[in-house]
């Protein structure tokens, strides 16, 4: 039964693989510069969009798939719990400090790796703003912590879990085709080559 | 088949082209779907930030530490800071990142900035987004990769809101920042 929950060793060296792959991926989609982050935030370059929803969307119907031939405990898969309100204001101060600074952290730790000095920087400021974060958690802990519950997609429309592994994907779709047509809009030729 | 955003004034242009943006995407999702198999979680990096600089910190201030809400769970058993899953993986992130720049070419040291703007204020708007960005990771209990892929793909509630939070912070802010990018 899925997972499979292998031994210790085993799952640490497997966790440098799936990181290995994982580092691999981002930087060959071009994740490891900071332009080109950016770049989706003034709908020049669409990529962040285009690999995140092409992820979520691979990994979300291949969990489907194997659930329908029962192949998957889906009770036994992490899932993040919710806490909604520190998600929507930790995701708008993370989307903020996203377009300031150029990167996420997995995006920076790959940015360090090429050799940007700006990835490197950035993780320093990261760790900062996690030590800011600890020293204000006494402050906000009760807000931070309302919730908490493992609540689905599902849970909140009441559709079936097919219905909504569809609609996500229809979402994903529509998503890629306004992606393209910004791109086309946004990212003319004249201004396609930099600088 | 790209975009030639890749160049910029610092930093030689790509060799190698990056990937498709959808390709990449599958790699990716394969990698992850492959990581709720075998581990029944996905991927994830600022948690592991989190672990080491607790580490850190406690070398420091070990009172502090242990007695913070946030940070004192880490050693709560007596447990070793690097004895976990996301340390390792987040191990790989760097080496794979490592391997797919040198083969590709560009492994290079230097800054990437937009081209109006000195090495000096790019480093520093890296590192006051990057604070922004701990200070968010922290309060979400998680990143684009522990909660907008891996609880996206999970359809977990709270994922989702997380990351049209990102996006809508990061578009909300863009245009006042756009002499870092444009």
């Amino acid at each position: 039964m899925i997972p499979l929950h292998p031994a210790t060793f085993v799952a640490y060296t497997l966790a440098v693989l799936t990181g290995f792959g994982f580092g691999f991926v981002l930087e060959r989609a071009g994740f490891g510069s900071a332009r080109k982050l950016a770049a989706q935030f003034y709908l020049k370059d669409m990529t962040v969009l285009k690999v995140m929803f092409t992820a979520i969307v691979t990994a979300m119907l291949g969990l489907t798939l194997l659930r329908a031939a029962g192949f998957v405990d889906y009770d036994a898969l992490w899932v993040n719990p919710t806490f909604l309100g520190a998600q929507v204001a930790g995701g708008l101060l993370f989307g903020a400090g996203f377009v300031i600074g150029g990167y996420c952290p997995g995006t920076s730790i790959v940015a360090l790796a090429s050799g940007r000095l700006d990835g490197l920087v950035f993780l320093l400021g990261t760790g900062a703003g996690i030590l800011a974060y600890a020293g204000v958690y006494p402050r906000i802990a009760d807000f931070a912590q309302r919730g908490g519950r493992r609540l689905l997609l599902t849970d909140w429309l009441h559709l079936p879990y097919g219905v909504v592994a569809l609609g996500v994907t229809v979402l994903a779709v529509l998503f890629f085709v306004g992606g393209e047509y910004l791109e086309r809009r946004f990212n003319a030729p004249h201004n396609a080559s930099t600088p | 088949m790209d975009h030639a955003i890749h160049t910029d004034s610092t930093l030689d242009p790509a060799p190698r082209p990056y990937w498709n943006p959808y390709a990449a995407g599958v790699a990716l999702g394969l990698i992850l779907l492959g990581s709720f198999v075998v581990f029944g979680r996905g991927l994830g990096a600022s948690g592991a930030f989190t672990r080491g600089l607790a580490r850190l910190a406690r070398s420091v201030a070990p009172a502090w530490v242990d007695a913070n809400g946030h940070l004192g769970g880490y050693f709560a058993h007596g447990a070793r800071w690097w004895d976990d899953w996301l340390i390792f993986e987040v191990v790989g992130v760097a080496l794979g990142g490592l391997a797919a720049a040198l083969t590709s070419g560009r492994l290079q040291v230097g800054v990437d900035k937009g081209p109006r703007i000195s090495s000096r204020v790019r480093l520093l708007a890296a590192f006051v987004g990057g604070g922004i960005v701990g200070f968010g990771a922290r309060l979400a209990q998680g990143c684009t990769s522990g909660q907008a892929l891996t609880g996206g793909a999970t359809m977990a509630l709270g994922s989702w809101a997380f990351m049209f939070a990102v996006f809508g912070g990061a578009y909300a802010l863009a245009w006042f920042v756009r002499r870092l990018w444009t």
